[in-house]
């Protein structure tokens, strides 16, 4: 079975530096997989480039074998990927229910045309799109709040709402950065769940960026691991565990 | 009901203009002409706000699209203007024309702007803007035939008070329909966090452009309409400091409100009257005005800055 | 290949590009610390004319004895100071209570203060051009080939380079300038390091509009008429220098004044030649702005800032 998403020898510089140095790996759709590394280890880079927020210096991204390495970052998301921030980057001036609807835009059939004539037809693709995201938000316990305001939400909320806007965009492929960061004990617990049941309930493959290791080992199929921008491991969560080069990478190694 | 409450409200607003007009020979000349500028105002106000506003894209050259819709206009009526003196039918059909060719024209400027402008944040767009509104004056400065520096006279006097507040009711009625969907949404997003709304599926450089040809496309009408009520326009007309007042105009408002830019549009276009016998001291009370908004209360009149609840959509 | 105009072109050419440089500075300065475009700096070029015309009329019977170079200076140096401080003031009522508003809020503030200084301009000394006195007498020196340079041109060419040589030391060299590099490389960290902010800032708008007004004499002096609108082409020209230079980078605002000043010069003087008409010349510096902001958005000696996601 040919791979979702195919990520070939990619390299990313800024400047003299190679943020991502030469990166080979491949998603499976349905997969669940991690993304680990010490900081700094171009994690979120990689995310970036394979959403199109940066332009790769070297290799090519594939996803349906399809190359997207010229994408624009919306073209990328009509594609199937979408993703949530490292640092939650709502809408602040929208509403709950907004948020999730700018997520619908592109899937809707509204043009300018159909907003100006106000007719039969605006209406019916409105209610649809608002029935619609009215239906994820209460699968997440947020359609109560879809009037109020997406920063006042509480932190834990905003999360939720930010893989909300993410999943109504239909995505074959999420990406999640760090979604645990800032969370207790128990909240982490419950996202575990939540991102189990969204991967059964959308059919999604996902890759997720994670520091807490409790969070990956439990949920991941596979996990990769990077240090300076070069994949050193990847594998079981049980073989990655017990990888030196990966316990060198986060503690350091006798000789350092 | 729901389903035609905006179409409504353009109906009232289209028959409030009508009756304006129908009201406008026993109305003093002297509040026809504040009517009129307030009517132009609104149309400048809530088109620019459509781009700085609503899009977060900071425009300083709204005079530049006035200008070029103004021109192109009056060209199209000094070139036919003859031919229809004799019927009044004939007469409204040419500035619908001339209308329709000017904001055309404006807006085609307005695309072209906006394609440089998608790479560019806050104050590089500020000053690029502004550049391509000068160069629109300069090249007008000097072009022989749009009357260079000494301008373009005996434009016809095709402005009404109908004409001016029906096509102010179809701008906000076509600003507030872009914005109240949930095709509208988009442009917020672009104005809240570009990367997020690119993440989300919004293509964000189609929205700035868009945003930029529709507000140019509105402030060519707008031009149109002040060509045809001076009857003289001249590249002296549309400097960045007209820019500025309209920017001003949408900042009291406050960015994003439609209602406030009216609003600002009305009040600020009676301060400029008012302080017509003080000349000398109107730009500096204007300047000062900016400063203080800026420093008390930078979202105007009726901005949002941190609201609770949102508002739903105008069906 | 007609050497004299080449020649003359360059000469004028280097003028003006000399005070847009002087503008320019300021500008790039005062970005590279806090990355605003301060839009009330061309204002503050024109305040420095019409200090400088005023302190050369009360100067003038008081130093009757000494050579004209003397009051040249007193007068350059009281615009300077009084530009200096000016910037200042600015700094302190306008700006410092927005510090930490959107970019926007401030830019906007920028243009009401610089509409305040035009207007207040206006009031007090109306909009109709003054002249503007030779400072020193201004003799016409004759270059081989044909080309002339005035008196006045060379010491605008001179106390320039001098100007310049005294920015470089300041920033290279002293411990305002490291101050002031350590702030625009990084506000955080320098704050974290010690370095009083609000120091600084003060002191770089200072400086930045100390060179202003040194430019707003400069002008006045060559062109030899100030009208309180005198400021705002001149302060748009010398932004796209800055721009063109690299914003935030200092010899990239000098290089890039000279440069817009050299093109517009050589756009005028050879307009016959090129075809296009000597009325353009306000348009060239906005042309090269668009082709920068298209093509090199980092200018020549910047650096291109990518946003952290």
């Amino acid at each position: 079975m040919s791979a979702l998403l195919d990520v070939r020898a990619v390299t990313m510089k800024f400047g003299g530096l190679r943020a991502v140095d030469g990166v080979n790996f491949s998603l499976q759709a349905e997969e669940l997989v991690g993304l680990i590394g010490p900081n700094g280890a171009g994690k979120t880079t990689l995310f970036n480039l394979v959403t199109g927020v940066y332009a790769l210096t070297e290799g090519d991204i594939l996803f349906d074998q399809v190359s997207i390495r010229a994408h624009s970052a919306s073209q990328i998301v009509a594609r199937g990927i979408a993703r949530t921030f490292q640092n939650i980057r709502l809408f602040p001036s929208l509403s709950v229910l907004d948020n999730v609807r700018t997520a619908m835009i592109a899937h809707s059939e509204q043009s300018l045309g159909t907003t100006l004539r106000r007719g039969a037809r605006f209406h019916a693709l409105e209610e649809s799109i608002e029935s619609r995201a009215l239906d994820l938000l209460k699968l997440f316990d947020l359609d109560t709040r879809s009037d109020d305001m997406a920063t006042s939400l509480s932190y834990g909320d905003q999360r939720r709402l930010e893989i909300v806007r993410a999943l109504a965009t239909r995505p074959r492929l999420l990406l999640l950065d760090e979604p645990a960061a800032g969370m207790n004990a128990r909240e982490k617990s419950d996202l575990m769940q939540l991102i189990l049941f969204v991967r059964k309930e959308f059919r999604l493959a996902i890759l997720i960026v994670e520091h807490d290791m409790r969070v990956v080992m439990g949920i991941c199929d596979r996990i990769c691991v990077l240090d300076y921008g070069r994949k050193i491991a990847e594998g079981s969560p049980a073989s990655v565990r017990s990888n030196p080069q990966v316990i060198a990478a986060y503690l350091g190694s006798d000789d350092a | 009901m729901k389903n035609h409450r905006a179409h409504l409200l353009l109906l009232a607003g289209l028959v409030g203009s009508l009756i304006l007009g129908w009201m406008a020979p026993e109305l003093d000349p002297y509040a026809t002409n504040i009517l009129v500028m307030i009517g132009i105002n609104i149309i400048l106000a809530v088109s620019l706000n459509l781009v700085n506003g609503h899009t977060g894209q900071f425009s300083l050259g709204h005079a530049g699209f006035m200008a070029v819709g103004a021109y192109a206009s009056s060209l199209l009526t000094l070139a036919f203007a003859p031919s229809v003196q004799q019927s009044p039918a004939l007469q409204n059909l040419l500035f619908l024309g001339a209308l329709l060719g000017g904001g055309v024209v404006a807006g085609i400027f307005g695309f072209l702007v906006g394609i440089p402008s998608l790479r560019l944040r806050g104050d590089y767009l500020a000053i690029l803007t502004l550049g391509f509104g000068e160069i629109i004056r300069v090249v007008i400065q000097n072009t022989n035939a749009l009357g260079g520096a000494r301008g373009l006279a005996g434009i016809p006097p095709y402005t009404t008070l109908f004409w001016t507040f029906g096509l102010a009711a179809i701008t906000v009625y076509t600003i507030i329909c872009v914005i109240e969907s949930t095709f509208g949404r988009g442009f917020l997003a672009v104005r809240d966090d570009e990367i997020a709304a690119e993440a989300s599926g919004i293509p964000t450089t189609k929205y700035k452009v868009t945003a930029f040809t529709i507000g140019a496309f509105f402030a060519g009408i707008a031009g149109c309409l002040y060509a045809h009520f001076i009857c003289f326009i001249s590249p002296e007309g549309f400097t960045f400091l007209k820019s500025v007042d309209v920017v001003v105009m949408v900042i009291l408002g406050g960015m994003g409100s439609t209602i406030g830019a009216v609003a600002a549009a009305i009040v600020l276009t009676l301060l400029n009257e008012m302080l017509r016998d003080f000349e000398q001291y109107r730009m500096i009370i204007f300047s000062l005005l900016l400063i203080t908004l800026m420093i008390a209360r930078p979202q105007g009149l009726f901005g949002k800055l941190g609201r609770k609840k949102a508002k739903r959509a105008i069906p | 290949m007609d050497w004299a105009n080449l020649t003359q072109q360059l000469v004028n050419g280097l003028s003006l590009g000399s005070i847009y440089a002087l503008i320019a500075l300021g500008y790039t300065m005062v970005y590279g610390v806090l990355r605003f475009i301060n839009f009330a700096h061309g204002e503050v070029f024109m305040v420095g004319a019409f200090v400088g015309l005023f302190t050369h009329r009360w100067l003038k019977p008081l130093l009757a004895g000494l050579p004209d170079i003397v009051s040249a200076c007193l007068v350059l140096m009281a615009a300077m100071v009084v530009c200096g401080l000016l910037g200042i003031a600015i700094e302190a009522i306008a700006y410092k209570p927005l510090r930490n508003r959107s970019r926007l809020t401030v830019l906007i503030t920028a243009i009401g203060v610089s509409l305040l200084l035009c207007y207040t301009g206006q009031l007090f000394f109306g909009s109709a051009p003054r002249g503007f006195p030779d400072l020193i007498p201004n003799a016409t020196h004759h270059l081989p080939g044909g080309a002339t340079f005035t008196s006045e041109q060379f010491l605008v060419l001179v106390v320039t380079i001098l100007l310049l040589l005294a920015l470089r030391t300041i920033v290279l060299r002293t411990r305002m300038g490291l101050a002031m590099r350590a702030l625009s490389n990084n506000p955080t960290a320098a704050a974290l390091m010690g370095v009083n902010t609000n120091t600084i800032l003060s002191f770089t708008f200072g400086l930045g509009s100390a060179l202003a007004g040194a430019a707003g004499v400069f002008f006045a002096m060559l062109y030899q008429a100030i009208d309180p609108f005198m400021g705002i082409l001149p302060g748009v020209k010398a932004f796209v220098a800055a721009v063109l230079g690299g914003i935030g980078s200092i010899p990239g605002a000098a290089i890039g004044g000279l440069i817009i000043g050299l093109i517009e010069t050589f756009v005028v003087g050879y307009s016959n030649t090129i075809g296009i008409p000597s009325g353009y010349r306000d348009a060239v510096a906005f042309v090269i702005l668009i082709v920068i902001l298209l093509f090199r958005p980092s200018g020549l000696l910047g650096k291109s800032e990518k946003e952290k996601v």
